[in-house]
């Protein structure tokens, strides 16, 4: 069932794609090696970081968290009520039933009182430690990626020709935004604004800042910075801040998914595994200046 | 123009239909290669190593973890692991108020020490408050007295061959088929001579209460909870950890968590 509806999707949305067409060299091997390094990286992060989060599923503002007085900012947990026990997520003191979900989740009979769900972590079952093994290691994994991608995009020219933010950018917003809500898409061979901001933002402001609020979690870090936690606002801050950044990296995966299966999945894949990207024909009702965007 | 359009429909019932098929793909798939001593585990932990020396190499021998002000002890030093050890040994140290208490300095040192809480407070001591980090993701901030290891190192003269601190305490955290299992932990001989390595004996101003490990306890205050033993009873210098408990230098090593805990 959900093969077929992908699969029709996928048909459609690479069939419409008039026949005169070109293909041309879109991403080169730095952009796609690194780009998939993130994408598994992110995962695992991302699962293993539920499953960390699960061991104090509280977070609070300020330099400690606070027992003897309340800074609690976000939280799961579980109570009893006369129903039976019922999850809930609570969000600067405004609590939610979640039952099934946040809190209290599990095969039917057998649930636990847990902050994320088991299909939500890794392990699956819950592990402290394992889950700090998987996440340092793609923290590493991930950082060195940022690191080879910026110096690459450096040299090859990547980030000045496809990233860097221009006058026309800005022009061109209120129409970009208009294309993407109508679905509307134009394959050419440069970014458009609203990609320009979501990559730019993810790589420059949300990775960047997701390692440095995890360094600001290590107490040997702190020995070596100990103005980052007092910039940040203190560790607990800092946690939850990581934790935000979690949720808008979440958020952008779904868009960027979201987006890849409008614009046509076989296209997308294909620039983002070999490189080679179908665009646009050239159009002729519009002046070439313009089109060529 | 050329662009492509499909249904909104149709797009909406694809594109919601691939992602909860990726959500619902299900984390128990690497549960079976996670498991302590598992290769895939195995190969991951390397990274801790990686991180040990590059934090080592970052923080040096003696960079200090930051320091508060009275302001910032808002509450009690929040207890964890054991609160109130259980043990018979235990029970009879606290019952004339550790009196007849002896901190052991054993193992690869020239000159083995037996100390009482009056010896120890007797020497000169470290007042520092700091933020206590637990692994499971909280802090809590208190202020700290006690006499620097490094000076019960000096007095006990640590032999050359020594490569770590054994911990050894008086409570039980769990119990195995062979016996029952006493928290015990290790650090290396850089962190024991940090001067914000401390033996402590006092906590916000008082005597160590039990449910923060009376009469001693390490702080360790640049790496984690864990790595901060309680109910103090005997140092053991040693050259190795390996044929101590499951051979992870500590309890809690033992059952997965790193052996260094600086993050």
């Amino acid at each position: 069932m959900e093969t077929i509806a992908m699969s029709q999707a996928i048909a459609e949305a690479d069939t419409a794609a008039p026949k005169d067409t070109t293909l041309i060299y879109r991403q080169s091997r730095w952009t796609r090696l690194t780009h998939w390094l993130w994408a598994i990286s992110l995962f695992f992060m991302l699962l293993s970081g539920l499953q960390i989060f699960n061991a104090r599923p509280q977070l609070y503002i300020g330099k400690q968290s606070g027992f003897g007085y309340n800074n609690t900012v976000f939280a799961i947990g579980a109570e009893n009520t006369a129903t039976g026990p019922r999850g809930y997520t609570e969000i600067f003191g405004h609590r939610f039933d979640t039952t099934g979900v946040l809190g209290w989740s599990g095969p039917a009979g057998q649930e636990t009182s847990r902050g994320f769900p088991s299909w939500a972590t890794i392990p699956s079952y819950y592990d402290l430690g394992t889950a700090r093994v998987v996440h340092f290691f793609f923290a590493w994994i991930l950082t060195t990626t940022l690191v080879v991608w910026l110096v690459a995009s450096l040299i090859n020219g990547h980030l000045r020709r496809d990233l860097a933010p221009r006058l026309d950018d800005l022009k061109r917003l209120p129409q970009d935004i208009v294309d993407h809500a109508k679905l509307r898409f134009h394959h050419t061979r440069e970014y458009n604004t609203l990609q320009k901001m979501a990559y730019g933002g993810v790589l420059f402001v949300l990775l960047p800042l997701m390692i440095i609020t995890g360094l600001a979690m290590s107490p040997s870090m702190n020995s070596v910075l100990p103005w980052l936690n007092e910039l940040l606002g203190g560790r607990q801050t800092a946690r939850t801040i990581h934790f935000t950044v979690m949720l808008l990296l979440v958020g952008f995966f779904i868009i960027h998914i979201v987006m890849i299966l409008a614009a046509g999945p076989i296209n997308e894949l294909r620039s983002i595994i070999t490189g080679w990207y179908r665009t646009d024909p050239p159009a002729h009702d519009d002046k070439p200046a313009e089109r060529s965007i | 123009m050329a662009k492509f359009q499909i249904s909104r429909r149709k797009f909406l019932t694809s594109a919601s239909l691939g992602v909860s098929g990726i959500m619902l793909s299900g984390c128990d798939a690497f549960d079976s290669q996670l498991g302590m001593g598992d290769g895939l585990r195995s190969f991951l932990e390397n990274a801790n190593g990686l991180t040990y020396r590059a934090q080592r190499l970052l923080a040096g021998r003696d960079a200090l973890a930051p320091e508060f002000s009275e302001a910032d002890i808002r509450q009690p030093q929040r207890p964890n692991g054991v609160t109130a050890p259980d043990d018979d040994t235990y029970k009879g140290l606290l019952a004339n108020n550790f009196a007849d208490w002896r901190l052991e300095v054993t193992g690869l040192v020239e000159k083995p020490l037996s100390l009482s809480r009056e010896q120890l407070q007797n020497m000169p001591s470290r007042t520092q408050i700091t933020r206590h980090d637990c692994v499971e993701g909280w802090s809590c901030i208190a202020k700290w007295t006690g006499t620097p290891l490094s000076l019960v190192l000096d007095q006990a003269v640590v032999k050359p061959e020594a490569r770590y601190v054994m911990f050894h305490c008086l409570d039980t955290i769990d119990r195995s088929l062979s016996g029952e299992i006493k928290y015990y932990g290790t650090i290396d001989l850089i962190d024991a001579r940090h001067p914000q390595t401390i033996l402590a004996y006092g906590v916000n101003g008082k005597p160590l209460p039990v449910e923060n490990g009376a009469p001693l306890r390490v702080r360790v205050e640049r790496q984690l909870g864990y790595k901060m033993p309680k109910y103090l009873y005997k140092i053991e210098l040693v050259d190795s950890f390996a044929n101590v408990g499951g051979g992870r230098g500590g309890y809690w090593e033992d059952n997965g968590y790193d052996w260094y805990g600086g993050i």
